[in-house]
Order: structure tokens, then C-alpha cells, then sequence
């Protein structure tokens, strides 16, 4: 009976591992094609779409992808100064907010919390069109600003924030600030923010990938070429003058991915765990 | 004469000004001005001036019975409900067995940072990416299909209805599943460990602990993911606006918030009608959005509420003593 339930659980855990190997293909193997045709020339992705070897003619499609309006540089200047700025932002007043939540008792803290609750749920999208109108009357449109602006109020963070505060918060350690004649925000900035740090990194990573993938807001706000964000500069692959450079589209489908698969594959350890902690969508 | 104890809590005001600010500014106002367009006849580029028309609710009924914002209503649905539902069982098979003491699976962390990936990737990126693998005539897609022996024409996955649906699905999914399985993973090492140990005591299977212990304590998160999940599927936009050119055949790929932006930005730029159709939106949004507050108050705010008051208690009494301290 013992060999039995031996043979059972050989053959549950042959179907486990199997699974598991076919969706982590299944994870690999888009973005392995995408780089691979990425240095193979068109003609050749004519023939076989799919190789698993990467083939000579990298340099061919960097010159195709370079003669027109694709612009990886440029569009990786602008995504990173709009995403730290932003990650800058979103992380500090969100940790004030909530200190300000979880350090001090004033008569709307309650309200106030529940109202953040509240507005958590609120898409950018539904928003768009007056966000646009107001953008362009206050001429802001081709500014990096209303991208960067609106992160200081980013309720989900403040709640992971406030929850980080809720378990990690001594107030006796500001109890002692306030003896020893420090400000409060002398206190927030020398004694809270570095006692916080684990939750900033963890959202800080968050937040920045996040806005580097935005698409919406930067396609109805940006309409100069060199303002452009890197996920505009995807879309423009799709257009009609990249029709038939095949291997062009896939070399700049992955000098977007490139960063994002570097940051992603140092900082998988947090990235995870931060999922784990979180269970907050940002 | 005894002096009051300090009162920072103008300081709880103070610290709160920016998000305020920031909120009242970036979100509260545009709300409110998109709620003001949708009663106007504001269309037209670089125009920014309105007047209000003279039946307010014209925009309203015009995008309720156009049959583009029905479509996109019901692609979205298809679209969603195809991707969540294989997502939440396998994002459940995969937490089931990750967490299983008994059968460690080996390899586990690198599983985890794979099968999470696709969700960090820009989806404009993973849409163009998807609609290039599939491409005609000659896509990997095709080719894979020949190699196989599957078909001996090359097939145009794009221009059929429910292919460019079902892409688009599979594409949701494939990006969500890793996220819904770590939550699931996380909720269920948060259950009391002594339930697994009571019922390994009185001998449980594998699949009666599943059945028993751990799917009945995921119901709430279960009910966080549903809603949060019908929510972000709701505004689906990236994916869908690049995955196939002007959403393909029949509009088999619009989705709502893309019939949005196309009113707004695109042909007549009919700003009025785009803001209507996104004030319906956010309507059955914030109904689910209730839903969920409704759901999530129950037990937890009370939790926390519990909690909030206790530590106010300490903070106070701290408070007192440290500002007697102060005084001596």
C-alpha cells in the first residue's frame, strides 16, 4: 500500500513539475523569439518566423530602426525623468500622509482615512477628458509635470504606507525627538523616513515601473516627437512605415524590454516579496 | 498655574496638505469638469470654450444607444471574464501546491520571479509583441502552426472575431496570473497554521485540507481579487488600442475605455460624448467599487478601527507624560 501511494505522488509530482516548466516557457519564450529576431534580417523572418538562435543581422535593423521616427534614446531620457521624479514624489508624501495618519490625533484622521479608502478605486482614465481640457487651458500639454504632479496623491500607497507605520512605529522614538527639541518635520525627515525605508524601496519599485509603462495619460497629453515616452515610442512600431521591417519592430520591441528585464532581474527578490506584502494593485 | 499639554495635532492637518492639494487638483477637478463637458457640446481640437446644451442629457442618450459603446461594454465583459476565470483556478492550483509542506516543490523562487515577469513588462510593448507573433502571413505563430502540422495555409488570427478576442484574453491572463497566484500564496501562508496541523493529525488528504482549510480562508481575498480584477479589466486600454489597428474586424477587439479615447481623440474629437461615456463608466465602476468597500469594511476596518483607538490611547498617555516631563 506504501508503494502505491509512493507511485501517486511520482506521478503528482511529474504533472507539478511539467506544469510548472511549460508556464515558465510559456513566460520565456515570446520575449526569447522577440529577441532573437531581433538581430535576424527580414528575409530570413520571412522564411522561419521562429529560430532559437540569434543570427548576424543586429546591425542591419539597428540602422533601419535609427533612420526613422523610433527613438529608444530619447524616450528613455523622458520615461526615466518622468518615473524617478515621480517615484520621488509618490514615495515621500505618501509616507507624510500617512505619518501625518498614524502620528497625530486630529478630529478628521478618521474621515480622512476613510475617504482615501474611497477615492483608492478611482481609474485615471474616467478623468481623462477634463484632465485634458484643464492641461491644455493651463498649457501644460507637452510638459512632463501633469505626469509627475498627480502621483503626490496616490491613495494606495499611503494605505501601504499606513500599514507599514501600524506595525513598525514606535512613538516613543518621537516622544524623544520632541525632548530633545526637534520639529516635527525635522522628526518625519531624520527619524521616520529612515525608519521606513524597507516600505519606500518596496514601493518605490513599484511606483516606477508603473508610471514607466503608463501609456494612457502621456498618449492624450504629449504630441511633440521629443517629449515622447518610451511606451509611445512602442506605439509608433505599429505603424505603417515599420510595415515589413520585421526585424527592426522586434529590435525595438526589446530595447524597451532590455531595462525593465535588468532592474526586474536584480531586484526580483524584493519585487516578489513586495507583491506578497502588498496585495494592493498599483 | 498648570501649563496645557502640547497639541500637535494641527501637525496631522499640515502633513496632509499636499496629498489634498494634489487630489483636489489632478483628480477631484478634472472628475468634476469631465462630468461638465458630458452636458456640452465641446468637440473640435485645440477648442476649449462650451456652452451647455439645451437637452443637458443629449450626450448621455446619444452614447447609450450607440451601438460602438454597447460592443465595446459587452467586448470588454467576453474579454474579461475569458481571462479571469482560467487565471483564478490555475493562480490557485499553483498557490495550492507551492504551499504544500508535504510535496516541496523545488525551484520555487525562480517559478515565482518567471511566472511574475510578463506583469512588469509595459503592455504597449507585450501588445505589439503579441500582435507581431501573430502576424500573416509569415508570423512564429504561423510558422509554429506549419512546423506542427497543424494547418497548411497561413492563417489570419487577427481578422477573425473571436481569435483577436481570445488573444487578447489569453495575453490578459498571462500577465495576471503570477501576481493573483503570490497573493494567493501570501493569504494562504497568513492562515493559522494550526488548522494544517489539526487536520494532518486527523489524517486529511492533500485535496480535503484544499477544499476544507485553505479555499474557505481565501474568500475574502478571493472576493478583493474578483473586484479589483473587474475593475482594472474594465479600463483596459493599452493591450487592446495596440494589440490590432483600429480594433479589428467588426470592432471585435473595442473596449471601453478605448472607445473613449477614439471619440476624444480622434476623428471629430467629440470631447462632449467621450466624457459622457467615461461618466457611465465611472458609475459602474464606483457600484463595484462599493461593492467592495461594502464587502472589505465589514471585518477589517472594524479590525482596524480596534486598533486605531488603542494606539491613540497609548499615544496620548505618552503624550501627557512626555509634556509633564517637559514641564518638571
Amino acid at each position: 500500500m506504501k508503494n502505491k501511494a509512493n507511485v501517486s505522488n511520482y506521478a503528482l509530482d511529474t504533472v507539478k513539475y511539467t506544469v510548472c516548466i511549460l508556464l515558465a516557457i510559456l513566460s520565456i519564450l515570446p520575449f526569447w523569439i522577440m529577441l532573437m529576431n531581433a538581430t535576424r534580417g527580414t528575409f530570413e523572418i520571412q522564411q522561419h518566423a521562429v529560430s532559437l538562435l540569434p543570427s548576424t543581422h543586429l546591425f542591419d535593423n539597428i540602422k533601419v530602426l535609427a533612420g526613422k521616427s523610433f527613438n529608444p534614446v530619447t524616450g528613455f531620457i523622458n520615461s526615466m525623468i518622468i518615473s524617478t521624479c515621480a517615484t520621488v514624489c509618490a514615495v515621500y508624501f505618501s509616507s507624510l500622509t500617512a505619518y501625518a495618519l498614524m502620528a497625530y490625533d486630529w478630529r478628521m484622521r478618521q474621515p480622512f482615512f476613510t475617504f482615501i479608502m474611497a477615492v483608492m478605486m478611482i481609474p485615471a482614465q474616467v478623468s481623462g477628458i477634463g484632465f485634458y481640457q484643464f492641461m491644455y487651458r493651463i498649457h501644460w500639454t507637452n510638459s512632463f509635470l501633469p505626469l509627475i504632479l498627480p502621483v503626490i496623491a496616490a491613495p494606495t500607497i499611503v494605505f501601504f504606507m499606513r500599514q507599514y507605520l501600524l506595525a513598525t512605529l514606535q512613538l516613543d522614538i518621537v516622544n524623544s525627538a520632541r525632548i530633545d527639541g526637534a520639529g516635527e518635520f525635522y522628526t518625519f525627515n531624520r527619524i521616520i523616513m529612515p525608519i521606513m525605508k524597507p516600505a519606500v524601496a518596496t514601493q518605490a519599485i513599484f511606483v516606477f515601473v508603473g508610471n514607466w509603462n503608463n501609456l494612457f495619460t502621456p498618449m492624450i497629453l504629449l504630441t511633440d516627437h521629443n517629449k515622447y515616452t518610451m511606451p509611445i515610442m512602442v506605439s509608433l512600431l505599429r505603424g505603417d512605415i515599420y510595415k515589413t521591417e520585421y526585424g527592426s519592430i522586434y529590435l525595438g520591441l526589446s530595447l524597451t524590454v532590455l531595462p525593465l528585464f535588468i532592474v526586474y532581474f536584480l531586484l526580483s527578490k524584493y519585487i516578489i516579496a513586495g507583491v506578497a506584502l502588498g496585495g494592493v494593485k498599483e | 498655574m498648570r501649563r496645557r499639554s502640547v497639541s500637535y495635532a494641527k501637525y496631522g492637518y499640515i502633513f496632509s496638505i499636499p496629498f489634498v492639494l494634489a487630489f483636489i487638483i489632478f483628480s477631484f477637478y478634472p472628475i468634476i469638469y469631465t462630468a461638465v463637458i458630458g452636458f456640452t457640446d465641446l468637440k473640435g481640437l485645440t477648442k476649449t470654450d462650451f456652452k451647455f446644451l439645451d437637452n443637458p442629457f443629449q450626450n448621455f442618450e446619444l452614447i447609450l444607444h450607440n451601438p460602438s459603446f454597447i460592443t465595446s461594454l459587452s467586448n470588454t465583459a467576453m474579454i474579461w471574464i475569458i481571462n479571469f476565470i482560467p487565471q483564478i483556478l490555475l493562480a490557485l492550483l499553483l498557490a495550492a501546491w507551492f504551499t504544500n509542506h508535504r510535496h516541496h516543490i523545488k525551484g520555487q523562487g525562480a517559478f515565482k520571479v518567471l511566472f511574475y515577469m510578463p506583469n512588469i513588462i509595459t503592455a504597449a510593448t507585450i501588445a505589439i509583441l503579441f500582435s507581431s507573433l501573430f502576424g500573416y502571413p509569415m508570423g512564429p505563430m504561423n510558422d509554429l502552426f506549419k512546423t506542427f502540422g497543424l494547418s497548411q495555409e497561413s492563417v489570419n488570427f487577427l481578422l477573425q472575431k473571436w481569435t483577436a478576442r481570445g488573444v487578447i484574453s489569453f495575453i490578459q491572463f498571462w500577465t495576471w496570473y503570477g501576481y493573483t497566484m503570490l497573493i494567493f500564496i501570501s493569504g494562504v501562508l497568513g492562515i493559522n497554521p494550526e488548522l494544517y496541523e489539526a487536520a494532518e493529525m486527523d489524517g486529511a488528504t492533500s485535496s480535503q485540507t484544499f477544499f476544507r482549510i485553505t479555499l474557505p480562508s481565501l474568500r475574502t481575498i478571493m472576493l478583493y481579487m474578483l473586484v479589483t480584477s473587474l475593475i482594472g479589466g474594465l479600463q483596459m486600454f493599452d493591450i487592446p488600442k495596440l494589440f490590432i489597428p483600429n480594433q479589428g474586424p467588426s470592432n471585435a477587439t473595442l473596449t471601453t475605455t478605448v472607445f473613449i479615447y477614439n471619440q476624444a481623440f480622434s476623428g471629430s474629437y467629440m470631447y462632449n460624448r467621450a466624457a459622457a461615456a467615461s461618466m457611465i463608466l465611472f458609475l459602474i465602476i464606483t457600484t463595484l467599487s462599493g461593492v467592495l468597500f461594502f464587502i472589505m469594511r465589514d471585518k477589517q476596518a472594524a479590525k482596524l478601527r480596534k486598533q486605531e483607538k488603542n494606539r491613540v490611547k497609548e499615544f496620548n498617555k505618552a503624550n501627557r507624560i512626555s509634556a509633564r516631563r517637559a514641564e518638571v
